[in-house]
């Protein structure tokens, strides 16, 4: 990889006093310009608060260590100008729940005019013209109609391409879409995740596409990283990550997946439940539900190493790639 | 055995399309004619996006709301109506699972009053009895004994759907309808629930009605599958082939719509979003959407026919081979 656009080394996140109750706990992730990473676990696995944190939009009790630059620049504890200028200029994000993200008094048009005015300084007649190409660029057909339209009169997927609209208002370089298609029927989500190939293919920005939907991952970034429990356990290209996983958790979590194709098999759960926050164990946080576990993953967290070309795993044990922990025969599920 | 037999069942709603008080009245057509069997211990899945009427044929089947017009069947003798006594004395044979488990669950009573509840209601049963009983149903949907004190907070999502599920279970019913019942959970703990459905059908011999919009779990849990589309099933057949070889341009778009892990397959984007339901497109409600659409499916609505391999398809062209290829 050449230089990084994004570079988070050592992020925590912390919402109480206790270490145990760490949200992201040293996640360390880099994203080249117009690279398309994706980012999936489970909830409370850190994988949406890590991009919450970079960009400083946690809470004020929320204490975030570690760093993130951008292109170099600090973002962990810069001043509030200096964020500024960063969000949604250079790094923009969307969120699940389109219609609670845009404001149900305003019309469209002046929502997004406002996005222009901050991030471009366009007004007027130039702002009119901006808006229109936006939403004709997300593929909103009669687009000078729905300017004059209320977030309510729109469908979800229909609010979920203004938001992707207001975002690209001001040409980031850097798109963050936290599960943009989670609250979408199939038919509309993969209307949008065609837009938002087509958008990259046109203007390559690079994307960060989290999701706890490994199918909706694999098939529209070219490099993943998994977490659990606020760590990143795997990172890798997505062929080699979903072909040869060498993280349990990982290989547990496609072994426990249903397909739409082949024979029907019985899926392999993966026993036992996510820990809570405030009980993590000391070692390696997956180590209470791995079939694969021995003492000292219960006393040491593993360090990340690398196990492939650009593929890296946090796993005490050496899994050979072909192998996987999915597969084994379990207790109680 | 046919255990539950709905026969052109419909639910309209009448609302006001125009604005205020005094707007235009227009009638939503939520269900509009659907018929369905499902037999002792199988599972029927029922599959459409948000808006087909999915969730309001899983009520109807049960008579938790009452029908415009259509029957139900069920174990041969026609449903009594909704609030009767003898309806009631029908309701613990049939119980419902609702998608999220903490909604269903009160949270001020510990999980296993909760539990045994239904026998309370239905007046079955000594409190000694319900309390035995309820201990037997929780560590059959894998639940432990000292749970039972537990509160809803106290327990995790997962766990939370198995004490929704233990509920529905104490009174040995025949049918439950499954409204959503995985799609709050996590990826690893959809898997448990999945699997212990399928453990309690193969043990207790229950059948589902399974509504889901996750067609990967629909697959995995039923023997057939029926596809809505605006209030109208578009497509019915056996589970592996209906996914398998999708016929009806709706089912084939939802089908390719679901992203995979592996290799990229070809994907009929549809247009637009589905229509409102209040105003349904004449002929197939599909064509505004339907990329193979001909006059005829703009003029007449088309009715479910037996296909070769005895799948049932509501669709003008379904039996035209050009049709298969293009897609």
């Amino acid at each position: 990889m050449g230089v990084p656009l994004v570079e988070i080394a050592g992020l925590t996140v912390d919402f109480g006093n206790d270490w145990r109750s760490r949200a992201v706990d040293g996640v360390d992730l880099a994203i080249a310009p117009g690279e398309a990473l994706g980012v999936v676990g489970e909830s409370g696995s850190g994988k949406s608060v890590t991009w919450l944190a970079a960009l400083g939009l946690l809470p004020a009790r929320a204490r975030v260590g570690g760093s993130v630059r951008l292109e170099g620049q600090q973002l962990v504890g810069a001043p509030a100008r200096l964020l500024e200028s960063v969000r949604g200029k250079r790094i923009a994000m969307i969120f699940q729940d389109p219609s609670s993200c845009l404001n149900p008094v305003h019309r469209i048009g002046r929502q997004l005019g406002e996005a222009l005015k901050l991030h471009r300084g366009l007004s007027g007649a130039a702002g009119e013209a901006e808006t229109l190409r936006l939403l004709d660029q997300v593929g909103i057909a009669d687009a000078k109609r729905r300017l004059s339209d209320y977030p309510h009169q729109l469908s979800g997927g229909l609010n979920q391409r203004v938001m992707i609209a207001m975002a690209l208002a001001g040409q980031p370089d850097l798109l963050v879409a936290d599960e943009p298609t989670t609250a979408l029927d199939a038919t509309i989500q993969a209307q949008i995740l065609a837009l938002l190939a087509g958008i990259r293919r046109d203007t390559g920005m690079a994307l960060v596409l989290i999701s706890h939907d490994l199918g909706v991952v694999a098939e529209n970034v070219s490099r993943v990283a998994v977490m659990y429990a606020g760590r990143l356990v795997e990172e890798g290209l997505g062929q080699d990550l979903f072909d040869a996983p060498r993280h349990p958790y990982t290989q547990g979590l496609l072994a426990a997946l249903p397909t739409l194709t082949g024979p029907r098999r019985r899926l392999a759960a993966i026993p036992g439940t996510v820990p809570e926050p405030g009980k993590a164990p000391a070692g390696c946080s997956f180590a209470p539900r791995c079939p694969l576990a021995e003492p000292r993953c219960m006393s040491e967290p593993p360090a990340s190493r690398r196990v492939g070309l650009l593929h890296r795993a946090a796993c005490h044990l050496q899994i050979e790639p072909g192998f996987s922990a999915g597969a084994l025969p379990r207790a109680a599920e | 055995m046919t255990l539950l037999e709905a026969t052109d069942l419909r639910r309209h709603y009448k609302v006001r399309a125009g604005r205020g008080p005094f707007g235009a009245k227009a009638t939503l057509r939520a269900v509009d004619g659907v018929s369905l069997k499902i037999e002792a211990g199988r599972t029927l899945g029922l599959v459409g996006e948000s808006g087909c009427g999915k969730s309001t044929t899983g009520k109807l089947v049960l008579g938790l709301i009452a029908a415009t017009a259509g029957t139900v069947r069920y174990a041969g003798n026609d449903m009594p109506p909704t609030g009767s006594a003898a309806w009631r004395a029908l309701r613990p044979r049939m119980q419902m699972v609702y998608q999220d488990p903490l909604g269903a669950l009160d949270r001020r009573l510990p999980v296993g009053v909760q539990i045994m509840e239904p026998l309370a209601i239905h007046g079955q049963a000594s409190p000694a009895e319900r309390r035995e009983r309820a201990a037997e149903v929780m560590t059959a949907v894998g639940l432990q004994r000292h749970q039972f004190d537990r509160y809803p907070h106290e327990l995790s999502g997962g766990q939370r759907q198995r004490v929704v599920l233990a509920r529905a279970l104490m009174t040995e019913p025949d049918l439950l309808v499954c409204d959503e019942p995985i799609s709050a959970l996590d990826v690893s703990i959809q898997a448990q629930v999945v699997n212990l459905l399928l453990d309690l059908q193969d043990r207790l011999g229950i059948a589902y009605l399974f509504i889901s919009h996750d067609l990967r779990v629909v697959r995995q849990v039923s023997h057939e599958v029926a596809v809505m589309y605006l209030g109208r099933i578009v497509e019915q057949g056996e589970a592996e082939s209906l996914f398998a070889q999708p016929t009806h341009p709706y089912t084939r778009a939802l089908v390719s719509a679901i992203p995979v892990l592996g290799p990229r397959r070809e994907r009929l984007l549809l247009q637009g979003d589905p229509p409102n339901p209040v105003d349904v497109p004449s002929g197939c409600a599909f064509h505004t959407r339907c990329p193979f659409a001909v006059a005829t499916c703009r003029a007449e609505a088309p009715v479910l026919q037996p296909t070769a391999d005895g799948r049932q398809v509501a669709c003008h062209r379904a039996d035209e081979p050009a049709l298969q290829v293009a897609a």
